[in-house]
């Protein structure tokens, strides 16, 4: 590193900064000052760009969709291929938002606290994008990563300290500040000025036919939607730009569940948890949608997948993770079902499996440790 | 057999340079140091002076409160230098070494006519009363207080660390005079590899049988597993060789610390086993790494808790490992961005290793000491530390209440049942590169200022 960019340097203000893009393109020389001698060859880099190219299947998917479902509302045709570059032009700014807004705040924090930049942001800027309404006016995304950048994460330390996900609480931000431009059925269809929705089109996704009318609701819906378990699984529906296509979503979580990068017992838990409350539901007449569409609706799958999974705002220890996974899980289709107001509990229940997790952890080491003195005494 | 644990967490580590299991020399140093920092817990008062004659057994340094806790010259010879650091604290004491060593005689005596007493106050005379540990902490066994066991480990999981059947394997009457002694003060555990093992022959001794990877071999491991530690107990941990030395010391009636020492790592020059004492000066091994010392790491002890003790460094008196790696101070480009990256280790699967392990599993790496990323805050969770320590306790936990110096959580998180070497796997895979075997060792600092 050149020496101005050193403490007592002209520029060491940027040294954070200039410490993140070189670190990005060498190893470090620093060696091993105590301890260990010798280290394993992963760090945090390394987990966190697995994380983000976990979810390139879902944005490219979703960039797609966006360009699919405008040609379908608006009535015009495209080819894949147009599709497509609708879509990534319409995406590609929520990106260049996300990650300038979060990580200059990022790197300021990490030069005010004298740190190195942490990687967490990589990952938390690349779901963003996908967890928001394609036609979200970029200024409300900006100041919605700031106040989550700022207030869920930076005011706890930084990445690794934070409480709640910040990508969902980005969302969450916009969700309850902006409530006109992240539900109804104008939001989830991009669309350029002046271009109007063809006969029978709403743009609304299936979640919000749902919940305004249940299962004949959906059914009835307009002729150009795909409706059934299938379409809703390969993903060609309305709806935030990477969370509509399960398929590619289940692909990110083979690639995170081979690479071990996030745990598979909360995924299985958290899908777990929907089914029993879905299917309890049923059984008991509590609602005519079968709970397996629950699984593919809305934001469950992305969530589940990417959302909960994040390691430091998700449960610590292993038995905590199946209690924390089965919560969301439980807690997303209650809101769904019995919640007159939010069509989708997803979020909210992520959100609120965050703020549970240390308190599942707790139980289970309080737990383990009276166990443990327990054995003592018959021994 | 019941006496069989089986332990499935942990990783052995396939770093290259395995010492060949021949001794290729013996070597009578010049000059050896006795230094106060190998014995945690030690507060030392010098009891020589430049120029005084001692013989091997003589007393060198004593604790400054318990003052029958001696510290011996491993050698005969006269006292050449004492070295002072800042704020003059001791360093080392420097003996220069005769050709031929004369030994304080303590006469001859079978452990199992003695009395507790006896053995206390001859292993206290000789000095290997400092080569007992004492757990919790890891600092040296209090003479007033008894122990609820003592517990030897007879064999070293840790990367390429000295292997036990070859260096000690043909002393099992040293051995079993050792154990036979300490048997006089309390119970003897012994934690061995496997039945076959030739320590499968000590007598009078409670044996369990340790497999698994790394840290099978660590004592603290075995105690967890055979007999927890509690608050307010106490145990006492013996390492082999300092166990051999106790049992010659009633056999042949004087302190010989004599012991075969493995010189390996991926950077030595045809690794191999010497025979030689504690105190030993590293440059003595520069057969080992060639000409110069420049690049290199030494390390007095393992890759995982040895210590950088460095070409003008000695061998620590509880080692019986030297290590030779080299600096990783190259900047590798894109090191990590790299889709397989085969010439660096990691147990991580989000690198290939794991499935290229499938295909060549005897694969080793010539592993350095590079960092291989920067510090950062915990981010994973609890269970990926978990997975690298087979004991009963939540390793996150125990660390960040290290972190918080609160010391009610430490104990309840396990503080008693570890030293720093139980951890070190932990601060070995961590993807946030904290010095975690640090983070324990102030817990443990912390925990005894708080309890004195």
């Amino acid at each position: 590193m050149n020496k101005v960019f050193e403490k007592g340097g002209k520029l060491y203000w940027l040294h954070s900064t200039v410490d993140a893009f070189e670190t990005f393109l060498h190893v470090p020389g620093t060696v091993t000052a105590k301890g260990c001698h010798v280290r394993d060859a992963v760090d945090l880099k390394r987990i966190m760009i697995i994380a983000v190219l976990a979810a390139v299947p879902a944005a490219i998917f979703g960039m797609w969709n966006v360009g699919y479902q405008h040609a379908l509302a608006t009535g015009t045709d495209a080819n894949v291929w147009q599709a497509f570059w609708f879509g990534f032009l319409k995406v590609l700014p929520l990106f260049v938002v996300s990650y300038a807004v979060g990580l200059a705040i990022e790197f300021a924090s990490a030069q005010i606290r004298g740190e190195e930049v942490n990687e967490g942001y990589l990952v938390s800027g690349f779901f963003i994008p996908l967890i928001v309404p394609v036609d979200i006016p970029l200024w409300m995304l900006a100041v919605a990563v700031a106040f989550a950048v700022i207030f869920g994460k930076e005011v706890f330390g930084g990445t690794g300290m934070n409480i709640w996900n910040p990508a969902l609480l980005t969302r969450a931000f916009l969700f309850f500040s902006y409530p006109n431009d992240m539900s109804g059925s104008q939001t989830w269809i991009a669309l350029r000025k002046g271009e109007t929705l063809v006969d029978g089109a709403t743009g609304a996704t299936p979640l919000s036919f749902v919940a305004d009318g249940g299962m004949d609701a959906l059914q009835n819906a307009g002729v150009q939607y795909g409706t059934g378990f299938w379409d809703m699984f390969i993903g060609a529906i309305p709806g935030s730009v990477g969370e509509t296509s399960v398929i590619a979503i289940l692909i990110g979580a083979f690639i995170l569940i081979w690479t071990n990068v996030a745990s598979w017992k909360i995924m299985l838990s958290t899908v777990l948890g929907g089914l029993f409350v879905g299917g309890l539901a049923q059984l008991c007449g509590g609602t005519d949608i079968p709970c397996l569409y629950h699984l593919v609706m809305g934001g469950f799958a992305f969530g589940a997948v990417f959302m909960a999974t994040d390691p430091v705002t998700s449960a610590q220890t292993e038995c905590g993770k199946w209690i924390y996974g089965f919560f969301i899980g439980a807690v997303c289709v209650i809101i769904r079902l019995f919640n007159p107001g939010y069509a989708e509990g997803m979020m909210l229940a992520i959100l609120l499996g965050n703020t549970f997790a240390p308190l599942f952890d707790y139980m289970v080491v309080e737990r383990h440790i009276s166990g443990k003195n327990k054995k003592v005494k018959v021994a | 057999m019941s006496n069989n644990i089986d332990l499935k967490k942990g990783l052995d580590l396939p770093i290259s340079g395995k010492a060949d299991l021949e001794t290729r020399e013996t070597i009578v140093p010049d000059v050896i140091a006795i230094q106060p920092s190998d014995f945690k817990g030690l507060n030392a008062r010098l009891l020589v002076k430049e120029g005084d004659r001692v013989l091997a057994g003589s007393p060198v340094l004593a604790d400054k409160k318990a003052t029958d806790i001696l510290v011996t010259a491993p050698v005969s010879g006269t006292v050449e230098q004492i070295v002072r650091g800042d704020k003059r604290k001791l360093l080392a004491v420097l003996i220069k070494a005769d050709k031929n060593p004369e030994y304080l005689d303590f006469g001859a005596k079978d452990p199992k006519t003695l009395q507790a007493a006896d053995v206390k106050e001859a292993l206290l005379k000789s000095g290997l009363w400092a080569g007992i540990v004492r757990r919790p902490y890891g600092i040296l066994a209090d003479p007033e207080v008894s122990p609820k066991a003592i517990f030897v480990s007879a064999f070293s999981t840790a990367p390429l660390a000295a292997d036990t059947e070859y260096t000690l394997g043909n002393e099992i009457e040293a051995l079993q005079a050792g154990i036979d002694a300490l048997l006089k003060i309390s119970k003897v555990y012994v934690g061995i590899r496997s039945t076959e093992s030739r320590f499968a022959a000590l007598k009078g001794t409670e044996t369990y049988v340790f497999s698994g990877p790394h840290p099978a071999g660590n004592v603290g491991v075995q105690i967890s597993h055979i007999s927890p530690i509690r608050k307010e107990e106490t145990v006492w941990t013996v390492s082999m060789p300092v166990l051999a030395a106790i049992g010659r010391l009633f056999l042949d009636g004087r302190c010989d610390l004599r012991r075969k020492v493995a010189v390996a790592g991926p950077a030595a020059q045809n690794p191999a086993y010497v025979e030689t004492l504690p105190g030993l000066p590293l440059k003595a091994l520069s057969k080992f790494y060639g000409a110069s010392a420049e690049g290199l790491r030494i390390i007095s002890g393992d890759v995982l808790s040895g210590a950088n003790a460095g070409a003008n460094g000695y061998l620590g008196f509880f080692d019986s490992t030297v290590t030779i790696l080299k600096e990783g101070t190259e900047r590798e480009l894109l090191g990590w961005a790299k889709p397989l990256r085969t010439s660096r280790y990691s147990c991580d699967h989000s690198y290939f290793n794991w499935c290229l392990g499938w295909l060549k599993p005897s694969r080793k790496y010539d592993m350095d000491t590079n960092l291989h990323g920067g510090p950062r805050a915990f981010v994973i969770s609890d269970a990926y530390y978990a997975k690298v320590l087979p004991m009963d306790i939540y390793p996150l936990y125990l660390i960040k209440a290290c972190l918080a110096g609160d010391i009610d959580k430490m104990e309840k998180f396990g503080i008693y049942e570890v030293l720093p070497e139980d951890l070190a796997l932990c601060e070995y895979i961590d993807p946030s590169k904290s010095y975690i075997q640090d983070i324990i060792q102030n817990g443990i600092d912390l925990m005894l200022k708080e309890m004195a």
